[in-house]
């Protein structure tokens, strides 16, 4: 890890993964759309809207994915000062906003047509918009300082303080729901998916993972470059 | 511990030459409180049902309005960095500044809570579990709501920031409080809803000072 510390080494490395994992994204992303749309059979019970879920499901864990890894580079930010991690962390957020986003639409867009109504105080959808609120919150702190690595640096601190307090409201939210509503609006469960739906779901899992990871390489690169347009103002702006 | 009690009493004491915060603060409590009958309607068995929701929706709003107060005028004077290089720790400079806050904001919010319960028509069963709801719960908020206040000093717009980033964080104290407060008025045990907030008051205790020293240590760089 810390061999790539380093941002020219990164951007080496990078220079490499980043032709395969774009590849495997567009790869990963036709075979589980062709499966999930076209190849897999419709829900006897929800009909051709079950196909929302091989969106929805991936966006979801790509959401909470995106946060542990924006809280894990924010430590070793913060323990080991990594220059690169901080850019991680910062490339990261808009990233999981994005996808704690989609999941929220499309879990409206399929609340809609199955439990009649766009949104319910179901824990989970509460939860992802708390969510969605601490990603809002840590983009904003970042963006509010002059000074950048300031911005990273209070970006880092929020985000561990928000990782820490992730489960414990989701316990309460949890909580909150079986209190306030009694099973009014209870989930479609999913004891045992079958193979033909899992298949889809899981292809698509990976292909928005290799797009995060194709995604998280650009945005790091195009932050180092900024980085640099800056560093190289200053020294035209007091040296010129 | 005698440097503990020293900051404390040093921001009790401007507090109370400043005069206004704690008053500004009940203002603030009562007037909100005060509006929502106008915007809901005065039906007693309406306002009863949602009294402790508004109770402590307004607590932590009121409860966050005064949190700039924390380090912003220390951090403009500069004399947060002379309380940053004296030898205590600085996670027990922002525990004695985090007791002071809830002293003066959190403290008469308490005072106030039963009385606006009343005017909300509140079940007087819920009074008492309210007030120790209140009493775990508003410490919590100022824990909590330091690391907020810490990672703002020297943002632009800090205010508004601060209440993106601190009101997803008070969300569990605003569940297990007005929980513990429906189950009274409702005629349930509220002791586990209590026993909750407690136990996330203990957590923040000593991780709340320790994360909003790291926050300052960054902004005093």
């Amino acid at each position: 890890m810390h061999r790539f510390a380093n941002p020219a080494r990164f951007l080496r490395a990078a220079q490499l993964v980043l032709p395969w994992s774009a590849g495997l994204t567009v790869a990963l992303l036709a075979a589980g759309l062709y499966l999930g749309l076209l190849g897999s059979p419709a829900d006897y019970q929800q009909g051709e809207t079950v196909r929302i879920m091989y969106v929805h499901v991936p966006s979801a864990w790509m959401g909470l994915f995106v946060y542990s890894n924006m809280a894990i580079a924010s430590a070793v930010a913060l323990i080991w000062k990594h220059p690169l991690a901080d850019v991680v962390a910062k490339a990261s957020a808009p990233v999981g906003a994005g996808f704690t986003f989609v999941c929220l639409v499309t879990g409206a867009l399929w609340g809609k047509p199955m439990w009649g109504t766009w949104w319910a105080w179901d824990a989970r959808l509460t939860s992802m918009l708390i969510l969605l609120f601490l990603y809002l919150g840590h983009m904003a702190l970042v963006n509010a300082f002059d000074d950048p690595t300031r911005g990273a640096k209070a970006g880092a601190v929020l985000a561990l303080a928000g990782f820490v307090n992730v489960p414990i409201i989701k316990y309460s939210v949890d909580w909150w729901n079986t209190l306030h509503q009694p099973a009014s609006v209870t989930r479609v469960g999913m004891p045992a998916v079958d193979p033909a739906m899992l298949t889809p779901l899981l292809l698509m899992g990976l292909a928005f993972t290799t797009f995060f990871v194709t995604l998280l390489i650009l945005r790091v690169r195009s932050e180092l470059a900024a980085t640099k347009i800056r560093a190289i103002r200053m020294v035209q702006v007091h040296g010129g | 511990m005698r440097r503990f009690v020293e900051i404390v009493r040093r921001d009790l004491r401007l507090a109370l030459r400043q005069g206004s915060d704690s008053v500004m603060v009940v203002t603030f409590f009562v007037l909100t409180v005060v509006l929502f009958p106008f915007g809901i309607g005065p039906e007693v068995n309406i306002l009863e049902r949602v009294s402790a929701g508004i109770l402590w929706v307004v607590a932590l709003l009121a409860s966050m309005l005064s949190l700039d107060r924390l380090f912003q005028a220390d951090y403009e004077d500069g004399s947060l960095e002379l309380l940053a290089l004296t030898p205590t720790p600085l996670g027990v400079v922002v525990a004695a500044k985090v007791v002071a806050h809830w002293l003066t904001t959190g403290l008469p919010l308490i005072v106030a809570a039963p009385v606006l319960a009343v005017l909300l028509h509140m079940n007087a069963d819920g009074f008492g579990v309210l007030l120790i709801a209140m009493a775990l719960g508003t410490p919590t908020l100022s824990l909590i709501g330091s690391i907020g206040a810490a990672l703002v000093l020297g943002a632009r717009r800090g205010g508004v920031l601060l209440s993106l980033l601190v009101l997803p964080l008070y969300v569990p104290v605003l569940i297990f409080g007005v929980g513990a407060v429906d189950a009274a008025v409702q005629g349930f045990e509220s002791q586990a809803q209590l026993l909750v907030m407690g136990a996330i008051l203990l957590a923040a205790l000593p991780l709340a000072p320790w994360a909003s020293a790291a926050a300052l240590r960054q902004a005093l760089e």
